[in-house]
């Protein structure tokens, strides 16, 4: 349903688009080279993600230009960003690709941070989701619907990147449900993390939604792996609801209902779902630099949103991105607001939680 | 024997797959694309595969995994050209092949050692494809035994391979792997995000320092250097006859020791997180624990070429282990690849734990393009070798400026700042001086390539063995020291037994004298400086973050009590003591030009860079080395200077990448490629 709802809201928008182009107002970018930063390197999942869509916006942008994806790693993503700040549009060549990683620290506050991204131009927001899983003989002592109370005695080990980036939000789930987490830092990816649990030294774990698929799949089929939750999604009002990608699964939310100890109100709460929705419904955006005109914005734009109308986009798309909202126009606009826009009590209760639980101070 | 009904039938798939002409067509191509990439030090398979990316969306599977293995395949086959021919590490896995190579070009050997070394790569790519076509069906449960102590004892055990690399004076060889560590532990601790000698003034250090960058500072800057003060060509006499039959006769006769290094390469490169780095050490020190005569290691023996070659390419087979059966890229090119591979076609091959059960015909093909573009890659490279071979005879100040043009390219690249060329150059000087006082570069590049794994797996192995020590002591001893564990504890301990004893007839890096006693001792004490400086700054790293100083506090220790046992041995030491090995004295005789002259050229070059960019700089300082230090005609100068530019412009042009700017430029705006 949620799928449809922001399905139609990004075709509308596409059309909106379509007419602003019609009077003129579009951009040629024919024999030009379009330069798609991406402040991570070569090998993660931002790469994979604009290495996707690359190909695609080159048909799709007027004039066909070529799009070159280019990295510039560092500091985790804020580098790259610091770089794009001091950009400003020039001819519409230069697009800038940001992720969660991108999102956290400036929402905490990383004294690192010199970026704005209420100076940027949003044209595309990609959201994914993300599945926490256990090994078969802990996932057999769940109470009913999930509940995690039994598992409270356990000592969990979970391979982590860091408690700043986006194992914040299950290492925070983790911890609502009660559970004894003692995150294994330094690990380089979140395959490496699966790793460690294939090989029995973790023994719980998340990964987002492709990933899970691709890699965690084959697990579970195997019996070594049972899917717990996933994180949800959001619907068009901004409540969380099963991700459409795993409908038969239990959101957090529900699990949290289940277990005793856990609230689904509060600030703790609050925080969290903030987090979560900062991390996932729009973790990859991508931006025009400050000072873009609209027919710049409204060309690629349109181009997005013509990528979603192909024929096979489904197909080719299913297995890179998950199924998940890829918002163009006015509902891109809205994901950003809801994903960079934390209310302060948010923000104040993960940068304490972080340095009393993690010593991670953010000065 | 189920297996095996499912795997011949692959098997057969994959072949047919693969012995298509236009599938052949386009490994040839990506082979030649590779090879071309490969020359080049610092450039490897991700910049090649980056190139071949746009291309990939929605081409037949079979002919983009040709297209891309052909590329990567070479890519540890090509390196080797600069390894040997200029004593510079075309890349990590190249790093080895350096020790005993070079010398060997410098003897006039040069086509000899190449051709050695490209038997070897033919020979070690074929024998991994071997094992793998057996072994992957296998694999996953193996793989899975592999858990955080056996990566620690494996990361140590590389380690261990400083004992036989140490030199003459084996505590000089334990500083200068202690220093390599503490540099590897440069920027951001993985665990906690406290800093290391850096501060977040100088965003540049937090990110810590590029095996790229390190690799060429502190080997190819030296060498360079060194060659050009005596301004003659590389090989110091006429080539031997014999040429690439020769080397391939070296290879047949130490065809077992070839067997055994492709081996370990396919063995090591087949556990995810260590890989490449430390499979060349690992099969260089093998090579010499088991040679009879050992005296040679170091001035040029084969040997020393065919077993970090042999273990290099099969490495790369191996690396196809977790790329394929976990979706864990071994290496960055990898990581590429498998970006690359769900390109291709409509995304029906997915790499991951599904891909033996889905795709067995096409793990089947990948493996066997590998083999097979070894097999076409080293045919190239062996007819070409000989033409190649002859730069060696070339004056070498005519070579050197088109050199340092390339390495500072490939310098670039790590983070495309004007930092990496001031990184460079300063890791370029620490190389100068420890070859320089005979302080033992490879013990230093093989502590940085394992400091990360080191700490990352030390302070994991800690932290799970406590929480299986909670759950009761019999499970936390059974973590720690499993069946594997053992085995490479009496390997490791056989392995620094060993090189200890024989540590002073292996000189690495070849003989010198001694000189006077106080320049020597004036390194030292900057040495010591530094390491007691990193001491500090990691110690007053605050509690939280206790995981991110253990390890430096630890290393730096030990480092320390070195250098005062090493301080206390040339005070009570006469000047002609192995202690105070200087080469000045050594090539005294042979030095046209002075140390600080030649640094000049090339600290202007920088200096130059950061004022007016990249570009602009080189072209005034090809023109000017050219006319006044090899003494050109200006005419010549300029021709050379034109076809420089010309050359790196167009590889910066089909790599998609730029040129590091200066203070110019952010006052004015300039085409390409000046910006």
């Amino acid at each position: 349903m949620l799928k449809k709802t922001l399905g139609a809201l990004a075709l509308t928008t596409a059309l909106v688009a379509t007419h602003a182009a019609a009077d003129g107002h579009q951009i040629d970018l024919s024999g030009k080279t379009v330069e798609w930063i991406i402040p991570f390197s070569e090998t993660g999942g931002s790469a994979k993600w604009a290495n996707f869509y690359a190909p695609l916006l080159s048909e799709a942008l007027p004039g066909n230009p070529t799009v070159v994806v280019t990295f510039n790693p560092g500091a985790g993503s804020t580098k790259g960003a610091n770089a794009f700040q001091e950009m400003s549009y020039e001819d519409g060549t230069t697009i800038f690709g940001s992720s969660g990683s991108t999102q956290f620290p400036y929402l905490l506050s990383d004294p690192r941070v010199r970026y704005e991204y209420s100076d940027w131009n949003v044209v595309l927001a990609s959201g994914t989701g993300g599945v926490a899983y256990l090994p078969a003989d802990l996932a057999g002592q769940l109470g009913d619907g999930g509940d995690a109370t039994p598992l409270a005695g356990e000592d969990f080990i979970y391979g982590s990147q860091g408690a700043t980036r986006l194992d914040l939000v299950p290492l925070l789930a983790w911890e609502m449900l009660g559970l004894a987490v003692e995150p294994v830092f330094g690990i380089e990816g979140r395959g490496d993390g699966r790793l460690m649990f294939e090989r029995g030294e973790a023994n719980i774990d998340y990964q987002t939604s492709s990933s899970f698929l691709s890699g965690v799949t084959p697990l579970v089929e195997a019996g070594t792996a049972v899917p717990w939750f996933s994180f949800g999604a959001l619907d068009a009002d901004g409540n969380i609801v099963r991700d459409p990608t795993f409908p038969d699964m239990p959101t957090f939310k529900e699990i949290c209902e289940a277990t005793a100890g856990c609230e689904t109100s509060g600030e703790q709460w609050d925080a969290w779902k903030a987090f979560f929705v900062a991390g996932f419904p729009a973790q990859k955006m991508v931006f025009l630099p400050a000072g873009a005109p609209d027919n710049a914005i409204a060309t690629f734009t349109e181009a997005f949103a013509a990528i979603q109308e192909r024929a096979d986009f489904a197909e080719i798309s299913e297995a890179r991105l998950g199924v998940y909202p890829q918002l163009t126009g006015d509902a891109a606009k809205t994901a950003m607001a809801s994903a960079t826009d934390v209310p302060q009590e948010a923000k104040d209760f993960v940068i304490n939680w972080l340095s009393e639980r993690y010593g991670v101070v953010l000065q | 024997m189920e297996v095996f009904a499912t795997a011949l039938p692959a098997l057969n798939d994959a072949f047919a797959m693969i012995l298509q002409p236009h599938v052949i067509g386009f490994l040839i191509l990506g082979v030649v694309m590779g090879l071309c990439i490969g020359v080049f030090p610092g450039l490897g398979g991700i910049a090649g595969l980056s190139l071949l990316l746009p291309f990939m969306f929605g081409m037949e599977p079979v002919t983009g995994l040709a297209l891309m293995i052909g590329m990567v395949a070479v890519v540890p086959t090509s390196d080797t050209f600069a390894s040997v021919l200029m004593g510079i590490p075309g890349s990590s896995a190249s790093q080895a092949t350096v020790l005993d190579g070079f010398p060997m070009a410098k003897k006039g050997q040069a086509a000899r050692a190449l051709s050695a070394a490209f038997a070897s790569s033919l020979f070690g790519g074929l024998v991994g494809a071997a094992f793998l076509t057996v072994f992957i069906l296998a694999a996953r449960p193996i793989v899975l035994l592999f858990q955080t102590p056996e990566l620690l004892m494996i990361t140590i055990f590389g380690l261990s391979m400083v004992g036989i690399l140490a030199g003459r004076v084996a505590l000089k060889g334990l500083v200068a792997a202690c220093l390599g560590i503490l540099v590897g532990t440069i920027g951001e601790g993985a665990s906690s995000g406290a800093l290391r000698m850096s501060t977040y003034d100088m965003p540049y250090l937090v990110d810590g320092l590029k095996l790229v960058i390190v690799g060429l500072g502190i080997f190819a800057i030296p060498e360079i250097i060194a060659l050009l003060r005596r301004d003659k060509a590389i090989s110091d006499r006429a080539p031997l006859g014999g040429g690439w039959a020769a080397g391939v006769k070296d290879w047949w006769a130490n065809k077992w020791l070839s067997m055994r290094c492709s081996l370990i390469g396919v063995v090591v490169g087949v556990i995810p997180g260590l890989g490449g780095s430390v499979v060349d050490w690992i099969a260089y020190g093998h090579t010499v624990q088991t040679a009879k005569d050992k005296s040679q290691f170091g001035s040029g023996d084969v040997r020393g070429v065919i077993g970090p070659e042999s273990s290099n390419n099969a490495k790369e087979g191996g690396g196809l282990v977790p790329t394929l059966l976990f979706g864990i890229p071994g290496s960055g090119s990898m990581a590429i690849f498998i970006s690359a591979v769900a390109l291709l076609g409509t995304g029906s091959i997915e790499v991951g734990p599904s891909m033996l059960k889905n795709n067995l015909d096409f793990t089947y093909a990948i493996v066997w393009l590998l083999a097979l573009a070894n097999v076409v890659g080293t045919l190239i490279c062996i007819g070409a070798s000989g033409g190649i071979a002859k730069l060696t005879e070339i004056r070498f100040a005519l070579l050197a400026p088109f050199l340092f043009m390339i390495i500072a390219f490939a310098a670039f690249q790590s983070r495309q700042e004007i930092w990496d060329l001031v990184a460079l150059f300063g890791i370029g000087l620490l190389g100068i001086m420890m070859r320089r006082f005979d302080w033992s570069r490879p013990a230093f590049l093989i502590g940085f390539v394992l400091s990360a794994p080191a700490e990352r797996y030390t302070n994991q192995a800690y932290q799970i063995a406590a929480s299986r020590f909670r759950r009761g002591f019999d499970e936390g001893i059974e973590y720690i020291f499993s069946p594997i564990v053992i085995v490479l504890i009496i390997i490791t301990l056989l392995s620094v037994v060993i090189g200890l004893r024989q540590a002073k007839n292996i000189q690495a890096e070849g003989s010198v004298a001694a000189g006077n006693k106080r320049a020597p001792l004036v390194f030292l004490l900057a040495i010591t400086a530094y390491i007691a400086l990193a001491y500090w700054n990691s110690a007053v790293i605050p509690d939280f973050a206790r995981m991110d100083r253990v390890f430096p506090v630890f290393v730096a220790t030990v480092a320390l009590v070195g250098c005062a046992l090493l301080i206390v041995q040339m005070i009570r030491s006469d000047e002609t003591a192995p202690i105070f090995a200087d080469r000045e004295a050594e090539e005294a005789e042979d030095n046209v030009h002075g140390l600080w002259a030649t640094l000049a050229w090339f600290a202007s070059l920088l200096i130059a860079s950061a004022v007016v960019g990249f570009i602009l700089a080189l072209a005034g300082f090809l023109l000017l080395f050219i006319r006044i230090r090899a003494g050109k005609s200006w005419g010549y100068a300029a021709a050379y200077t034109a076809a420089g530019i010309a050359f790196i412009c167009a590889m910066a042009w089909t790599l998609n990448r730029d040129f590091p700017p200066g203070l110019l430029q952010s006052y004015v705006d300039l085409p390409w490629p000046l910006t």
